[in-house]
């Protein structure tokens, strides 16, 4: 099968051309990577084809604050295909006024490694 | 009715990141007498309601949020005690930099040496495009429902159709998805993308929404709440193809239709204005047509990298602190123009003595276009871009060493 991606790595935004194959388990392994000006692009292809990963921005709700809401991201990027399981684990949070921006809101988010941290100073 | 009157050596309009970024190297080249004056509650401008990363990767080699980005600028501003005065707008700016402000205490009326209009921009509206149809509830723009869900913990409705591929409209999109609404597609009036190829892949491939493009919307149904937008093919020339009706339930409609910059004040000034870049004529100082009259930021022209906008504000200082400490700027008497494919640049004028940054966008995708700044026959500068995009603005250095006897200036991309 054949994908054509735009690469985001710099902003030369290669058109990257991707041959890969689906096997039985599900999993998709890059055969071929064209159109690539250097060897990252090479990588992104590979890394977004078989184990895209993903930074996501949402935000948790805080009592006794200024603001109803503190905004929160994730400080490291996660496999695409946990986003909306992390969303639930954000969705559960309510913190407590002060926050400060770099917070840990969630640590080591279902196990992936990676902290909510929040993004915002709530007072 | 309280009133305040007073004298500062520069009045700030806006507590954005132009505003800020500024107000800091103001204060940093030694002028201190400074007042920022922010309509919102909050330092931090649109930043604050974009949470998602992205920002402050060539400024600080970090992908930030919008309001880490801010904070970087407002923790600087607080650390230099730089005045800012919160809840208050400017309503007018004379061309004697007298500005006047509401605030709810009563006006304030601040006599400036400079002012730096900092205002950002505002969102085209659907009255702007003349949709028809009746006027339910549910009609927003792509900003009003960021501010919505991220400062106001409100969801703007559960099945959205967004009309326009502008970034915003494409980072709203999948906001509302990850918010648990049913995001049913993104239209496009024109037959290219208007947003960045990496938004269409992390905010729509990702969570299966399509995008359409030569597509608009031709109705809109619906008598207190949104029942239905019907979607119409276009035409070359963007108008409705009869009988490609299409209509798609929904309870939201999300309109991502352009930037303008919020120019108002500016105009009141009596500034000269660019119909290119709905900004204000500036020279490589970011002065307008009135001596001590500066621009930076959207207002100026609409950015796409929040990185430009803090460069951009930081020359204008210089230029204001050099203005303020001596009573005038040199005369920029060159003016620059577009050639063929660009759109519009910053500056329009300049000195020819000094080395300057340019801004462009392209007018159309260029792939391995080559920028040419000429004076006559003369190349002056040249740039090669690999992909060269409308949706991603240009900006390099002029050296002063290659202006010498130059009368005008050439931008063109091929």
């Amino acid at each position: 099968m054949n994908r054509e991606i735009t690469c985001i790595v710099c902003p030369n935004g290669c058109t990257l051309n991707i041959d890969f194959e689906k096997n039985g388990d599900g999993k998709t392994s890059v055969t071929s990577v064209r159109g690539n000006l250097c060897p990252r692009g090479r990588d992104y292809a590979v890394q977004e084809m078989e184990s895209p990963m993903r930074t996501i921005a949402s935000s948790v709700l805080v009592t006794g604050g200024e603001l109803p809401l503190a905004s929160v991201r994730t400080n490291a990027p996660i496999p695409k295909e946990r986003i909306f399981d992390v969303m639930k684990e954000v969705r559960k949070v309510t913190v407590a006024a002060p926050v400060s921006a770099g917070d840990v809101i969630i640590k080591d988010v279902l196990g992936l490694g990676v902290d909510i941290i929040a993004t915002k100073d709530v007072f | 009715m309280a009133e305040r009157k007073m004298q500062k050596d520069v009045v700030i309009v806006g507590g954005g990141p132009a505003g800020l970024a500024a107000a800091v190297r103001l204060y940093d080249k030694g002028v201190k007498d400074i007042l920022i004056l922010e309509r919102e509650s909050k330092l931090g401008g649109i930043l604050r309601q974009c949470i998602h990363d992205g920002f402050g990767l060539t400024r600080f080699g970090e992908t930030l949020s919008g309001p880490e980005y801010a904070k970087r600028f407002i923790d600087e501003t607080l650390k230099r005690n730089i005045p800012y005065i919160t809840d208050t707008t400017v309503i007018n700016v004379t061309p004697e930099k007298l500005v006047i402000a509401a605030h709810a205490d009563g006006l304030i009326e601040v006599q400036a040496k400079a002012v730096i209009l900092t205002m950002g921009c505002r969102e085209r509206t659907r009255g702007a495009l003349a949709i028809p149809g009746t006027r339910p509830a549910g009609i927003l723009t792509a900003g009003v429902a960021q501010s919505y869900i991220n400062l106001h913990n409100r969801m703007p409705g559960r099945e959205i159709v967004i009309l326009g591929s502008g970034d915003i409209g494409m980072i709203m999109a999948r906001r509302l998805t990850l918010e648990g609404a049913h995001v049913i597609g993104v239209f496009e009036v024109m037959p290219i993308p208007s947003g960045l190829p990496r938004n269409i892949e992390q905010c729509l491939h990702d969570y299966d929404i399509p995008l359409s493009l030569s597509h608009t919307v031709s109705d809109i149904k619906g008598t207190d709440r949104l029942e239905s937008v019907t979607i119409s093919e276009v035409d070359e020339h963007l108008q409705p193809i009869p009988g490609t009706e299409k209509e798609y339930p929904c309870d939201t409609l999300i309109l991502s239709v352009g930037l303008i910059p919020e120019n108002e004040l500016t105009i009141g000034a009596g500034a000269v204005m660019d119909d290119h870049t709905k900004g204000p004529v500036v020279d490589e100082f970011c002065q307008t047509s009135v001596p001590g009259l500066f621009a930076a930021g959207n207002v100026l022209h609409v950015h796409d990298l929040v990185d430009f906008v803090s460069l951009e504000a930081e020359a204008l200082a210089d230029g204001a602190a050099a203005y303020v400490q001596e009573g005038s700027l040199p005369a920029c008497n060159i003016p620059i123009n577009c050639g063929a494919n660009v759109g519009h640049t910053i500056p329009q004028k300049i000195t020819g003595a000094r080395d300057f940054q340019l801004s462009l966008r392209v007018r159309k995708p260029i792939e391995n276009a080559v920028i040419r700044v000429m004076d006559g026959d003369r190349e002056i500068a040249r740039r090669k871009v690999r992909k060269a995009l409308p949706a991603e603005m240009i900006q390099f250095t002029v050296k002063a060493k290659y202006l010498t006897d130059v009368s005008e200036l050439i931008v063109s991309a091929e």
